[in-house]
């Protein structure tokens, strides 16, 4: 087993330049600056619309120091496939390629692709960070916005529908690697990644952003509100390899502490949530509490 | 060296005597037996390349463009439906600049579902910024696949090579396969101004805006506008580009021609036939039999759509009575697309000369509705007498 990243064995070598376009405290700004140091020099990106897209600055400028080439949107792990066919072509099998796409790009229109590409066993890593929304276009719902959630287009009621699995659907592809991450967590994204890197076939990650303007909390609780997703065990960081889930990092030590902070304390952190009433939030308790009893069972 | 095969091996030996480094494709009718050749060809080792089974049209164009950029000489062949859900990507290759091949096997689009011939659906992508070649025989498809490679990398647009679906690619008919060598010697390998790489990181098609912005080495870069602009300006100077391309070719292989027009009995004609693709070659009986008559009557293939040949067709049909076009397609709510690109043709080179012939519009074949030689005949002895009195007219139509 590698040893685990700390803070100061996180290499320095920087692949962001500093002044991205994102916005204050966002969350994709953290996890992408660890992932590329992660992905390491020799790689090539693939990066659909997104808030990436603007994170990465606009012509003629960029804020990413390696090759990135923008895809539309339902194209992403496509695109990918494109890159590593030529690159096998050419006998190059040192490059990674590695696409970044966001929750909408993934779980909705980039769905097809990425299925295909997975199907088909094509040699990448694909991370989707998800911010749980359209946050680029100004926070719609998605098919990972979580049920409860208001979105410029769930104004009133919220979203009333459960947030899409995709790691799950994505694990149904048979994939060597499938992992879940948050930025408030990004060493273990960085370790994640370096993992995984030589494992075959299509990798995937999913990585929970927490996004200030579509979550509505003050940007410098970024960290605070992820790590609360976490701890509350409402968002649970996993590995899949080959096949064998087991529950990573600060979810890990979760079921050795057996015990939860109160979903509500993230509820109320954000005021995304502020219509769910006191019995919503007790059901949707109930549902982490059932889902971790298995975890604590599985652990005895 | 004379071989005897379909209009979709004849497009497959010519991607493969092209040495294609990535082929993207999925099925669609009748287009498959032209990617099914090419995964044989993949799989037996006769080609070295990467064929992608995707799992869509758009992710067949999306993997060629990703493979373009990233160095790769990318093929891709659709019909119908599959270029019409292709059309984000389409319209992106072009923007990007990237030199693509597609063969488009022109089939109707839907609905109702119509498996047969029309060509509505490369006329859709029209307006995208893609050169667009029309094959009217199998020596035609091997030799437009070949030459289109060469042109899209000379030029850096993308190229689809349009022939008629079962009424080409599904017939047999003799025709020459090109020798490698000659192909190696006509085509060099695919060197890209830039590709996709670590060593020299770039960040390709970013986020560009409205106006002009000074990068960091404080040189001024192009916006939106300027980028469009020059992919117009290229778009029209490559017709030049596509002549030395014929010429080339013509040096290498012996064969060759009007790289836009292909002109049948044109010369002492009173009306001129105008088409695309095989139509063109079943309306030169028509002109046959109608010479015997004493009708003097021509027909004009037009090779080259996009970007359109104006001038060369306008000289071409200077001083005619009539111009008669017949087209598989139409821009709906008005007449054929390529009516009207005539109409504008003849309009801006020959108005106040006092000879702008007269322009007539009659659609065929739509959802492979047989066209018949007789029905053409009939139609072009008409057209030559008098004006029709509803344009466009509708050929063979049973209402």
């Amino acid at each position: 087993m590698q040893a685990k990243t700390t803070i100061l064995s996180l290499p320095t070598e920087e692949f962001v330049h500093p002044g991205t376009r994102a916005c204050t405290g966002c969350g994709l700004a953290i996890a992408y600056r660890v992932g590329l140091k992660a992905l390491g020099k020799n790689t090539i990106l693939v990066v659909p619309p997104s808030c990436l897209t603007v994170l990465q600055g606009l012509f003629p400028v960029a804020s990413t120091k390696l090759p990135c080439l923008n895809v539309t949107f339902a194209s992403t792990a496509a695109a990918a496939t494109g890159i590593l066919a030529t690159l096998k072509s050419q006998g190059k099998t040192n490059i990674q390629v590695a696409a970044w796409a966001g929750d909408g790009g993934t779980s909705d229109i980039g769905l097809q692709a990425l299925s295909g590409a997975a199907e088909r066993g094509e040699n990448f890593i694909y991370l989707c960070y998800d911010n749980e929304g359209y946050m680029n276009t100004g926070v719609q719902r998605s098919g990972t916005t979580p049920i409860g959630a208001i979105t410029a287009n769930t104004p009133f009621k919220g979203k009333l529908q459960q947030k899409k699995d995709v790691p799950a659907i994505m694990a149904a592809h048979h994939l060597s690697y499938v992992a879940t991450c948050s930025a408030a967590y990004p060493l273990d994204l960085y370790d994640k990644i370096v993992k995984c890197k030589d494992m075959p076939g299509t990798k995937y990650f999913h990585i929970h952003i927490p996004c200030p303007p579509g979550w509505g909390y003050d940007p410098r609780y970024g960290i605070k509100v992820g790590r609360l997703a976490v701890e509350t065990g409402y968002y649970d960081l996993y590995e899949i390899v080959n096949g064998e889930f087991k529950l990573t990092a600060a979810s890990e030590k979760l079921v050795e502490k057996r015990k939860l902070v109160p979903v509500r304390e993230y509820f109320r952190a954000q005021s995304r949530f502020k219509i769910l009433t006191d019995e919503q939030i007790a059901d949707i308790q109930n549902q982490i509490d059932a889902k971790w009893a298995a975890y604590y069972k599985k652990d005895e | 060296m004379h071989i005897i095969e379909d209009g979709n091996a004849a497009a497959a030996l010519g991607v493969k005597l092209c040495r294609a480094n990535v082929i993207a494709a999925y099925p669609i009718t009748p287009q498959t037996p032209l990617t099914e050749k090419l995964s044989e060809y993949v799989e037996s080792g006769e080609m070295k390349a990467e064929y992608i089974p995707v799992e869509s049209e758009h992710s067949a164009m999306a993997v060629c463009i990703a493979a373009s950029s990233a160095g790769a000489r990318a093929f891709t062949a659709t019909s119908a439906n599959g270029l019409l859900y292709m059309h984000e990507q389409v319209q992106w290759a072009a923007g990007a600049r990237l030199p693509i091949v597609m063969c488009v096997v022109n089939r109707a689009v839907g609905a109702p579902w119509n498996v047969w011939n029309d060509q509505q659906d490369s006329i859709s992508q029209r307006d995208t910024g893609w050169i667009q070649m029309y094959c009217a025989d199998h020596q035609q498809i091997i030799d437009s696949v070949i030459k289109a490679f060469w042109l899209a990398e000379k030029v850096s647009i993308p190229i689809m090579v349009c022939y008629d679906g079962f009424l080409l690619s599904h017939t047999f008919m003799p025709f020459d396969l090109p020798d490698q060598e000659k192909v190696d010697a006509f085509l060099p390998p695919f060197r890209p101004a830039y590709a996709l790489n670590p060593d020299e990181p770039a960040s390709l098609n970013t986020v560009t805006l409205p106006d002009v912005r000074i990068d960091v080495h404080g040189e001024l870069a192009h916006g939106y506008m300027e980028i469009r602009y020059l992919l117009q300006e290229e778009l029209r100077a490559s017709l030049a580009v596509a002549a030395e391309a014929d010429k080339r070719f013509t040096e290498i292989f012996g064969r060759g021609g009007d790289p836009y027009i292909e002109p049948y009995r044109c010369d002492d004609a009173d009306h001129i036939a105008v088409g695309l693709g095989s139509l063109t070659y079943q309306l030169r009986v028509s002109v046959d039999a109608l010479r015997k008559e004493g009708i003097k009557v021509g027909v004009m293939g037009i090779r080259f759509y996009r970007p359109f040949p104006d001038e060369a067709i306008a000289n071409a049909l200077k001083g005619k009575k009539g111009v008669i076009v017949f087209e598989k397609a139409l821009s709906y709510g008005y007449e054929g697309a390529l009516a009207s690109d005539l109409k504008s043709a003849l309009y801006e080179h020959l108005a106040g000369t006092g000879r702008l012939p007269l322009v007539q519009n009659f659609i065929a074949g739509i959802g492979g509705r047989e066209i018949r030689t007789d029905d053409l005949t009939q139609t072009l002895r008409a057209a030559t007498q008098s004006r029709i009195a509803k344009e466009p007219t509708w050929i063979g139509l049973k209402l």
